[in-house]
């Protein structure tokens, strides 16, 4: 199990765990870029230690390219051809990021799933602070069965 | 009705070469299309970073809301990107027709220099054949 919050905390490396071969990471943020959780199942390659890695997947949240000015608008997904990275951006600012297999389809239903997920297994809890990184074994295990689920 | 919004052509280092504007609802000036190039040239350089396997290329579609955008990546860098409707078909064949012509009307063009803004008449005209001729045939399905 893997927990992280902010940028001071260094991780020690995932233990991961045994499951269908089409998700590979999870993260998800809070409105002010800190990573409250990141989850993985199957990663062969670490480019970047994990500081950089939250940094820059935050940072990708936050970009919402505006291509058409006038018409605030956020992307949902993009591929490349070894991964899918599909992406959604609550009212409240919870950012949840999943990446997936190249071929997977629209995860927009999943991504929503999952943030129901997060507000009944942590928001939900009264001892959870928000902001804080999440350590709810229910939502954790809860959402390795979904995600290996959908895989 | 699939419709092509932008294609933009930027070179190795990130720089803009070529932009066409095929009338989208929102009009960018000459400095917001650097600027989306090189924004667009540095989310490519890092979602090879992000990748957790070994031998991305980049992004080839990233999709929106009120926009696709797919791209294709030359094997010398030249990125070739096109900004579309969501949901258009048949992009990636466009963007390949795209890389001939450019290499056609453009590179073997003499006086073309390496990585500055084309401005080749012939690849005017003739990529205005090609994306006409892709909206006839997107409208007529």
């Amino acid at each position: 199990m893997q927990f992280f919050g902010g940028s001071e905390i260094s991780p020690s490396p995932p233990a991961p765990t045994v499951s269908g071969n089409n998700a590979h990471m999870v993260y998800v943020f809070n409105r002010n870029g800190v990573c409250l959780l990141y989850r993985e199942w199957n990663r062969p390659l670490h480019t970047l230690n994990a500081q950089q890695d939250h940094k820059l997947i935050a940072e990708r949240g936050n970009l919402g390219v505006p291509q058409l000015p006038g018409q605030g608008c956020s992307f949902h997904s993009f591929r490349t051809n070894t991964y899918k990275l599909s992406f959604m951006e609550t009212p409240s600012g919870i950012k949840i990021i999943l990446v997936t297999h190249p071929r997977t389809g629209d995860l927009r239903d999943s991504l929503k799933y999952i943030y129901n997920l997060y507000v009944d297994y942590v928001m939900k809890n009264p001892l959870y602070r928000p902001g804080s990184p999440i350590r709810s074994d229910l939502f954790i295990t809860t959402l390795d069965q979904y995600v290996r689920s959908i895989a | 009705m699939a419709a092509i919004y932008s294609l933009y052509i930027i070179n190795k280092s990130g720089g803009l070469i070529f932009y066409k504007d095929y009338g989208s609802a929102g009009r960018m000036d000459t400095n917001d299309s650097l600027r989306v190039a090189s924004l667009w040239h540095s989310m490519h350089a890092i979602s090879q970073q992000l990748s957790p396997i070994t031998g991305c290329y980049g992004i080839e579609l990233l999709e929106a809301d009120t926009f696709d955008l797919h791209c294709f990546q030359s094997l010398t860098g030249t990125k070739f990107f096109v900004v579309s409707e969501p949901g258009t078909q048949q992009m990636e064949n466009l963007l390949k027709v795209i890389y001939e012509l450019y290499t056609d009307y453009v590179l073997k063009n003499p006086f073309y220099e390496m990585e500055m803004p084309i401005r080749c008449e012939l690849f005017d005209i003739n990529l205005s054949q090609v994306v006409q001729k892709d909206r006839v045939a997107l409208l007529g399905r």
